[in-house]
């Protein structure tokens, strides 16, 4: 069906439900690029008018992308619960957008409501939310998960630790990571992603983390950031794989795209649980998400990219993820522009997935052919702060020299810690005062043997 | 749980310098870095910037392949400069009309094997440097398994998926696009291989192998060069490429892998 908006006798007409999402969305590149963006600024402050206006039930009648042709739409219908719905199902997206804000509607009232809520419901009222909205609302809502340690709690902000190596070198990969330990970042996980996609490079990498974790009594979980199907592959050969990880994206087409289909992560979570590494009942699954993906992968059927974004959301929730990350900077300026674009997604996508009930962190970063640079990641890292981001990723002086791009610096965590007081995990940061790191205060203070001599005693790096 | 444990004393410190290239052990004051290394890092991302904006000399490239033995064809994307590229990857996949026909031109008949197409991507200075001591090392490995090789096609405002139009129009049964990766701060210089069997207009990302890093401290020419070589043979013997390809190799009798 078709939506209108009247300003100053002009009338705006939107042909359907998609359309008038794409026109909504807050200027950014890609949308430009796919050609759904609106002309201007009025064109998409009507749509903004015409969307506010829109009963939330009307996603429940029209379907962006059709379930007869995807799965990640048959996904979302079938999960949909009309009983957590009912607290909102009278409600209009504007009015929706009220009811988030209010200080009545607490943590507990939007937990409640999480499985009620569609990602086009959640994606729409975004569209009309600007940061301040989205960074109050996420700073209500908690979503903590555990596998060695309890990542999500209030007030605090874990970090991975991400030592990649442009040759998947173990030597390398290891002193990366201790310069992170040294810095007090992993506690979301210590995790690599691997130059090549062979198991035996999979096994060897995992098995690499696992003696460092082991070792040195980490409380936190490991990871190799291989496809699922090589994860499964080092499963059955024994290897010791805490958390399965997997880009996700929207479509099943965009899915295929990757590799996988909800069959393939059923098979991956499945055997993530049964190896039981971590605490009773733990979460296994690690996923990222980016805006631009499923267009990227032609996998967009018109539907902006915030919104297949957010339905990217609907796969990963399916799989009870230890962690969720959208890795915003990095999929290119073809589709976030600028530090401003960036920015504005960043703090988006964190709210979206929030309210959907993931666990959700931020890559927050950019790449050399964006225009951006490290003042506008102080920016999102500071607002995400605010919006109770769970974790971030954070590299040796922010230059992650396999992936070629720029992420934060173990640095920038130790401004979190000191200038905006968010610790990490209780266990880790427990960790981080018994070997010595840091002083009762939780400020770092020194370089413990157990750290620096590391590696002369690791079975599998050799001297 | 660990212990605690002293401080190290100063000739205990680990060089984790010695172990990596990435910018371990800077140093910090509170959170911040020290000035040096905040402007050198800065200094970095400047140069790459520039990277990602100068173009790749063809002409010279057509020289030193023909010094090879190896001839060339020139070919362009449907993005006609570098600012409409960077914005619009979808034109940097597409062959522009006389491209498509120039190929369609040279592969008439030929019914080669493997294209080998050289794509600027978004490093000029990976091009030049890596290409051809890649193709060098490369193409007697291909002429080892017998197979037969295109004139080697050089690509303007070209990205990784250009390669299967090109591939297409060659009408090779498998693309090889070696293709300039986006410029990290440290190595603005890293040259990505892409391989692809059955090239045609849209193949999934899915259907590709990739071999990335290729470069100087990176992944060695020589080491790639094997690399890739083995993925075409396993991709010969199989007829697929890309997530299926392990599957697939698993799936042949032992006599042939």
């Amino acid at each position: 069906m078709a939506y209108k908006t009247t300003i100053e006798q002009t009338v705006f007409r939107f042909d359907d439900l998609k359309t008038l999402l794409a026109k909504a969305t807050p200027e950014r590149s890609g949308d430009q690029l796919a050609g759904i963006a609106a002309e201007g600024p009025v064109e998409r402050l009507a749509a903004q008018m015409a969307l506010a206006d829109l009963p939330l039930k009307a996603f429940l009648g029209e379907e962006l992308i059709s379930s007869d042709d995807d799965e990640v739409s048959r996904l979302i219908a079938e999960r949909h619960d009309p009983a957590a719905f009912s607290a909102v199902s009278s409600l209009t997206v504007g009015e929706f957008r009220e009811w988030l804000l209010k200080p009545e509607t607490t943590h507990d009232r939007l937990e409640a409501v999480t499985w009620g809520l569609t990602p086009e419901m959640v994606a729409a009222v975004s569209k009309i939310m600007r940061l301040q909205d989205m960074i109050a609302v996420s700073a209500k809502r908690r979503v903590v998960t555990r596998f060695r340690n309890t990542i999500g709690l209030a007030g605090r902000l874990s970090t991975r630790n991400q030592p990649n190596h442009p040759t998947d070198d173990s030597r390398g990969i290891i002193a990366s990571a201790i310069d992170g330990l040294l810095m007090g970042s992993g506690d979301a996980v210590i995790g690599v992603n691997p130059a090549t996609d062979a198991v035996e490079d999979y096994v060897r990498i995992v098995s690499l983390l696992d003696e460092l974790r082991d070792k040195l009594a980490i409380p936190t979980q490991t990871c190799c950031l291989g496809h699922v199907t090589t994860a499964i592959q080092a499963i059955e050969r024994g290897a010791p794989v805490d958390l399965v990880f997997q880009s996700v994206a929207g479509s099943q087409k965009a899915n295929h795209g990757f590799g996988v289909d909800l069959a393939l992560l059923k098979e991956a979570h499945e055997a993530g649980r049964s190896l039981k590494r971590g605490m009773p009942g733990a979460n296994v699954m690690y996923f990222e998400t980016g805006q631009g993906a499923a267009l990227s992968a032609d996998a967009h059927f018109g539907v902006d990219q915030q919104t297949m974004e957010v339905r990217a959301y609907a796969v990963a929730r399916e799989f009870d993820p230890l962690l969720v990350n959208t890795v915003v900077g990095f999929i290119g300026p073809e589709y976030l522009f600028n530090g401003k674009q960036i920015i504005r997604a960043g703090i988006e996508d964190h709210f979206c997935g929030k309210l959907l009930g993931l666990p959700m962190g931020v890559d927050v970063c950019y790449t050399n052919h964006a225009d951006a640079d490290q003042e506008d990641m102080d920016t999102l890292l500071t607002l995400l702060c605010a919006a109770g981001v769970n974790f971030v990723i954070t590299v040796p002086g922010a230059d992650d020299i396999m992936l070629n791009y720029q992420s934060l610096s173990h640095h920038d965590a130790v401004y979190c810690r000191e200038t905006l007081k968010r610790p990490p995990a209780p266990e880790f940061e427990q960790w981080l005062a018994e070997i010595g790191l840091t002083d009762r205060d939780g400020a770092l203070i020194g370089e413990p043997a157990a750290l620096s001599s590391y590696v002369r005693s690791s079975n599998l790096i050799g001297a | 749980m660990a212990k605690v444990i002293e401080p190290a004393a100063a000739e205990q410190v680990l060089d984790l310098k010695d172990m990596t290239d990435a910018r371990v052990s800077l140093g910090r004051h509170g959170a911040g870095l020290p000035t040096r290394a905040q402007l050198s890092f800065l200094l970095d991302h400047a140069r790459a910037r520039e990277a990602v904006w100068t173009s790749v000399d063809r002409a010279a490239l057509t020289d030193r392949l023909n010094g090879l033995g190896l001839s060339v064809v020139s070919i362009d994307s449907m993005a006609g400069d570098r600012s409409i590229y960077v914005r619009r990857p979808d034109l940097g996949r597409l062959l522009s009309a006389e491209s498509t026909d120039r190929l369609k031109q040279t592969g008439a008949g030929k019914g080669y094997d493997v294209a080998i197409v050289v794509a600027d991507g978004l490093s000029s200075s990976a091009v030049e440097l890596n290409a051809v001591p890649l193709i060098e090392a490369l193409v007697p490995k291909l002429t080892a398994l017998n197979l037969s090789a295109a004139p080697i096609a050089l690509a303007n405002q070209a990205r990784v998926a250009l390669g299967d139009p090109a591939g297409h129009a060659l009408g090779a049964k498998l693309t090889i696009v070696l293709v300039g990766e986006r410029p990290g701060l440290s190595a603005a210089d890293s040259l990505g291989a892409y391989i692809t069997y059955g090239p045609k207009p849209g193949n999934p990302d899915s259907g590709r192998n990739c071999v990335s890093n290729i470069r100087d401290g990176g992944l060695p020419l020589g080491q790639a060069a094997e690399i890739i070589s083995g993925l075409v043979r396993d991709m010969m013997k199989t007829r697929v490429s890309g997530v299926a390809l392990k599957a697939a190799v698993a799936k042949l009798p032992s006599s042939t892998v």
